[in-house]
C-alpha cells in the first residue's frame, strides 16, 4: 500500500504517455523520446537545487534570471572577451553560486522571507542580465572560433586546445549516439542529487530542517549554514541549467527562461515535495519533470495553442499542491 | 439505553496505517455527571474525544447522543464539527482555538455573529449583552470587551467554556483543562465546572492530576492501550483516597508501582566539578554561579519565568552570555551555539518536547543519530550500518517502545519522545546533560522509567542540571537544589534541608525564617 502510494506519481505518468500514444503514434518514436529527454534536462536539472529548497520550506524565486544572466554572462565572455568556453562556463556557474549565496545571506543571516528574498534577486539578475546585454540576445555562438580562447589565456592553452575540436559541444550539445549529452547531464545530476538526500548527512539535515528549524538547531544543525549552502546549490544547478540551455539555443537571450522557477516548482511539487517542508523523495521530482516535460512535447504535438499549454500548465500545478494538502488533511484526521 | 445516558461510545475503533490508536473503547455518560477519564500517554483519550469532536473518523463504533428537549437518541457512525455542535457536544482543547486580536464577545460568536436586522451589519452590542450575560451565568468577571489576548490564560479558557455554554452544549468535554493554569485558576475552573455540572451538563474532564479527577468527578473510566478497562465510582472519602490512586495508577499501567521514585546509591564525585558557573549574566539572568559535580543531579527550583530556562538555554549555547565565566571540565568554554555546546558534551532536553526536541516528521533513527552525523560519516557520506545500530542499541538500552527504530517521532507516545531524546544525547555522549522539565506531560509509568534513566546516567558519571516546577520531582531527585526568583539564585539546599515550604519561600522571593541566620 505504501509502495503504491509513494509510487502513484509514475502511474500517472504511464497513463500520460499511454494517452498522448493514443492519439498521436509518433508520440513514442524515437526521434521523439530523444527531443523529450533534451527538452526537460534543462528544468531536471535546475528542480534539483529546487527540490532541497522546498524540502527546508523555502522557495527560490531567481533561478529564471540566474539563467538569463548565465546565457549572457557567458556568451559575452566568449564571443566579446574572447575567452576560452571552459573559463567562461565555469565562471558563470561560479556566478550563479555566489547569487545563490546570496539569497542565502538574505535569508539566513538577514532573515527576509525567502519568497520576497528571492524575488528581489529575480528583479535584479534580471535587470543585470539587460544591462549587460543591452537587452539584445548575443547571437551565432555557433560561430564561436576557440582560437580566440587560445590567443587570450595562452596558459589555458591546454583546455582550449582540447576544445577546439570539440566545441560542437555548443551545437545542441552534441549527441552520443542516440542520446544528448544534456540528457546525460541530467540523469548525473540527478545521481548527484538522490546520494546528497539519501546517502549524505547534509540529505538528512535537510529533511530535519524542513521539519522542524528551531529542533533542528537544538539537535546540532548549523541551520543557517545548511540555508546557505541549500540556496547555493539552488544557483549551482540553476547556472549548469543555464549552460544546458545555451547550449540548445546557440545564442543567449536575456529574456531567456521568464517564469521557469514556475515550472521548476510545479515539476518539484507534482513529484510529491510538500510546500510546508520536510516531505519528498528524489524519484518523485523525476517523475514530476518526465510528466511535464511529456505533457508540453505532447501538448505541442496534438497543436494545443501555448495559451491553452499555461492553463493546463497551471491547473497541474494546483492539483499536484491540492493532492498534497488533501492527503495531509485525510492523514490528519 | 436504559439508563439515562447523555452519550454513549460503543466499541470505538481508530486504525491508523500501521498503527492502532483505538481498540475498543466505551464511555457512557450519564446526565449531570462529571467523568473522569484517564490513562497514560498514548493510551488513546486525545483519539477519543476527538472521534466526538469529529476531528477523527472512527474506523468502527457507535457513537449515541441522546437529546436534552425530547429525550430522541440518534445514532451516528462518525461526527463532524458541525454534528457535534447541532448535538450539544463541546470541547476546550489544551491549546485554545481563541483569536487573540478580536474581543472576548467576538470570540464567542465567531463563525455565527448576531446580524442587525438589515442582515449584513454585524450587531456588536448584542452580542455583548449575549456574551455579558453568558459570563454571568458562569459567575466570572469578564469584561466582553476586552481583546483575547489581554486576558490571562484562564480567562481565555472561561471564555471558550462560555462560548460552549452560550451554544447550549449539554457535554462538554474538556482535555487538560488545568495544564496550563496556576493554581488560582484552577480554583476559578473547578467553581465553573461544579457550577455547569449543577445545571445539568455532562462533563467528561481528562487530566493527569490524579487529586483533581478525585475532587471533581462521580466516577472514573480508565483506558489503556487503546482499549477500556474499567469505571470506577469516586469515593470522595479523603482516608481512601491514597488507596484509590494505587488502584488507579495500577488500573493505567497495568503493573504494580511501588515506589514514585527509583532509590539511588549516592554517587557523587565531590573532586570532579563538570560545569561552573561564575557571576553569569545574559538571556534576562543576573550572576548566576554554581557548580555541577560528576554524578550530581543538581534540581533548579523555582516559579515559572524565574530564569530557569532561560540560564540552561546560556549554558546550551542557544541564548548569547553577557559576561561571567563558564567553565566546563576544568576549561573556560563559551558556546556560541547549540552545535559548539553539544561537541563540549552538553545536552539540552528543552520543556517543550514538541517543538524544540524532538524532530517529529523524522524516524526515530534520524533524530537519534542527527547530532552525531558528522562524526559517523565519512567524506560525507554516512556509515548507514553505524547509523542504524547506534540508534537500534539505544531502543534498546533505555526500552523505546516502537514497531521500528524507522517509525517516525510523532507517533509516539511523549514519554517514549523523551527516550528519544534522551537517546540522541546518549550518542552525543554528553557529559552534562540539562533536563527542563523531565517528565511534563508524561504519564506515570513513563515518568518512573525517565527517573530510572537520569539515576542510571549519574551512576555513569553524567552531571544531571534538572529544571523542574514539580516539587515533589524536584525533592524526590535531586542531590541539591538551587531556587531562582527574578532571574537570580534565591538559596541552596542540601539534602538534609530538603522542605517544600523552605523551597516555595525562596522561589517567592522570600529568606525562610530558619536560613535567615545562616545567611
Amino acid at each position: 500500500m505504501k509502495a503504491l502510494k509513494q509510487n502513484a506519481i509514475w502511474l500517472v505518468f504511464i497513463i500520460e504517455i499511454a494517452i498522448f500514444a493514443y492519439f498521436n503514434p509518433r508520440f513514442l518514436s524515437l526521434p521523439n523520446i530523444v527531443n523529450i529527454s533534451r527538452q526537460v534536462s534543462y528544468y531536471g536539472i535546475a528542480s534539483i537545487g529546487m527540490t532541497f529548497v522546498i524540502l527546508i520550506a523555502g522557495i527560490d524565486l531567481s533561478i529564471g534570471s540566474i539563467i538569463a544572466l548565465v546565457n549572457v554572462v557567458c556568451a559575452y565572455l566568449m564571443m566579446n572577451m574572447g575567452w576560452n568556453m571552459w573559463l567562461a562556463i565555469i565562471i558563470s556557474i561560479a556566478m550563479a553560486i555566489l547569487i545563490g549565496i546570496l539569497n542565502g545571506w538574505m535569508v539566513a543571516s538577514i532573515g527576509i522571507p525567502a519568497i520576497i528574498a528571492t524575488f528581489a534577486s529575480q528583479t535584479i539578475f534580471r535587470g543585470c542580465a539587460y544591462l549587460l546585454s543591452g537587452g539584445l540576445p548575443i547571437p551565432d555562438l555557433l560561430r564561436y572560433a576557440p582560437e580566440a580562447g587560445l590567443n587570450g589565456n595562452p596558459t589555458l592553452g591546454f583546455f582550449a586546445r582540447w576544445t577546439l575540436n570539440r566545441w560542437e559541444i555548443f551545437k545542441a550539445m552534441g549527441d552520443i549516439g542516440l542520446i544528448p549529452i544534456c540528457a546525460i547531464i541530467m540523469v548525473l545530476c540527478f545521481a548527484v542529487g538522490s546520494f546528497i538526500l539519501n546517502k549524505s548527512y547534509f540529505g538528512r539535515y535537510f529533511y530535519a530542517i524542513g521539519g522542524n528549524e528551531e529542533a533542528s538547531e537544538l539537535s546540532g544543525i548549523r541551520v543557517n549554514r545548511m540555508k546557505y549552502l541549500i540556496y547555493a546549490l539552488s544557483g549551482f544547478f540553476a547556472g549548469l541549467a543555464g549552460i544546458v540551455l545555451l547550449s540548445r539555443s546557440g545564442s543567449a537571450q536575456s529574456t531567456a527562461a521568464i517564469g521557469f522557477e514556475f515550472e521548476v516548482i510545479t515539476c518539484v511539487v507534482l513529484g510529491g515535495v510538500s510546500v510546508a517542508g520536510g516531505i519528498g523523495r528524489m524519484s518523485g521530482v523525476i517523475a514530476g519533470v518526465l510528466i511535464i516535460g511529456s505533457l508540453k512535447s505532447g501538448m505541442i504535438m496534438m497543436n494545443v495553442s501555448e495559451y491553452t499549454q499555461m492553463v493546463v500548465q497551471g491547473l497541474v500545478l494546483a492539483v499536484a499542491v491540492g493532492v498534497d494538502c488533501f492527503s495531509k488533511k485525510r492523514q490528519a484526521s | 439505553m436504559a439508563e439515562d445516558y447523555v452519550l454513549e461510545l460503543e466499541h470505538i475503533r481508530k486504525e491508523y496505517p500501521g498503527v492502532v490508536a483505538l481498540k475498543d473503547v466505551t464511555l457512557q455518560l450519564r446526565r449531570g455527571e462529571i467523568l473522569g477519564l484517564i490513562g497514560e500517554n498514548g493510551a488513546g483519550k486525545s483519539t477519543l474525544i476527538k472521534c466526538c469532536s469529529g476531528a477523527v473518523i472512527p474506523t468502527s463504533g457507535k457513537i449515541r447522543i441522546k437529546k436534552e428537549k425530547d429525550g430522541e437518541v440518534k445514532e451516528f457512525t462518525r461526527m463532524t464539527p458541525q454534528l457535534a455542535s447541532e448535538n450539544g457536544i463541546a470541547i476546550i482543547y489544551q491549546e485554545f482555538n481563541n483569536v487573540g486580536e478580536l474581543s472576548a464577545a467576538e470570540n464567542m460568536f465567531l463563525g455565527r455573529p448576531i446580524l442587525k436586522k438589515n442582515g449584513i451589519v454585524i450587531d456588536r452590542k448584542a452580542m455583548e449583552a449575549e456574551a455579558a450575560k453568558a459570563f454571568e451565568q458562569l459567575n466570572i468577571k469578564i469584561n466582553p470587551r476586552t481583546l483575547v489576548k489581554n486576558l490571562s490564560v484562564g480567562y481565555q479558557q472561561m471564555v471558550e467554556i462560555a462560548k460552549a455554554i452560550q451554544q447550549n452544549a449539554q457535554v462538554l468535554i474538556m482535555d487538560e483543562p488545568s495544564a496550563p493554569l496556576t493554581t488560582n485558576e484552577v480554583e476559578s475552573m473547578f467553581k465553573v465546572v461544579e457550577l455547569l455540572k449543577s445545571r445539568g451538563v455532562s462533563i467528561i474532564y481528562i487530566s493527569h492530576r490524579l487529586e483533581e479527577i478525585f475532587r471533581l468527578s462521580d466516577r472514573i473510566e480508565v483506558i489503556r492501550d487503546g482499549e477500556y478497562v474499567d469505571t470506577l465510582i469516586t469515593d470522595k472519602d479523603p482516608a481512601t483516597i491514597p488507596h484509590q490512586v494505587d488502584d488507579l495508577i495500577k488500573l493505567m499501567v497495568g503493573r504494580e508501582m511501588t515506589q514514585k521514585y527509583p532509590p539511588r546509591e549516592p554517587c557523587i564525585r565531590n573532586d570532579e566539578v563538570v560545569l561552573e558557573l561564575q557571576h553569569v549574566y545574559g538571556n534576562g539572568d543576573e550572576d548566576i554561579s554554581f557548580q555541577i559535580h560528576a554524578g550530581e543531579v543538581l534540581g533548579l527550583g523555582g516559579l515559572v519565568g524565574a530564569g530557569r530556562t532561560e540560564i540552561a538555554e546560556v549554558i546550551f549555547g542557544a541564548k548569547p552570555k553577557e559576561s561571567g565565566k563558564i567553565i566546563f571540565m576544568g576549561k573556560e568554554i563559551n558556546p556560541k551555539s547549540p552545535r559548539a555546546a553539544i561537541d563540549h558534551g552538553i545536552a539540552l532536553l528543552p520543556e517543550d518536547r514538541k517543538r524544540h526536541g524532538a524532530l517529529l516528521t523524522n524516524s526515530i533513527k534520524n533524530n537519534i543519530s542527527m547530532p552525531i552525523y558528522e562524526r559517523i560519516s565519512k567524506a560525507t557520506v554516512i556509515n548507514s550500518k553505524l547509523e542504524y545500530s547506534i540508534a537500534a542499541g539505544y531502543k534498546e538500552d533505555i526500552q523505546i517502545k516502537c514497531p521500528s527504530i524507522h517509525q517516525l517521532v510523532k507517533n509516539l507516545s511523549g514519554g517514549n519522545q523523551q527516550k528519544v531524546i534522551l537517546a540522541k544525547w546518549l550518542a552525543a555522549q554528553s557529559k552534562l546533560i540539562i533536563f527542563d522539565e523531565p517528565t511534563r506531560g508524561i504519564d506515570v509509568g513513563a515518568k518512573f522509567e525517565i527517573y530510572k534513566l537520569i539515576n542510571d546516567l549519574v551512576e555513569d558519571g553524567v552531571a544531571v542540571l534538572m529544571i523542574s516546577s514539580e516539587m515533589e520531582e524536584l525533592i524526590g531527585m535531586s542531590d541539591r537544589i538551587i531556587v531562582l526568583a527574578e532571574n537570580k539564585i534565591m538559596g541552596e539546599l542540601q539534602k538534609d534541608e530538603f522542605n517544600a515550604d523552605t523551597i516555595m519561600s525562596y522561589a517567592s522571593g522570600v529568606i525562610p525564617e530558619n536560613k535567615k541566620e545562616a545567611s
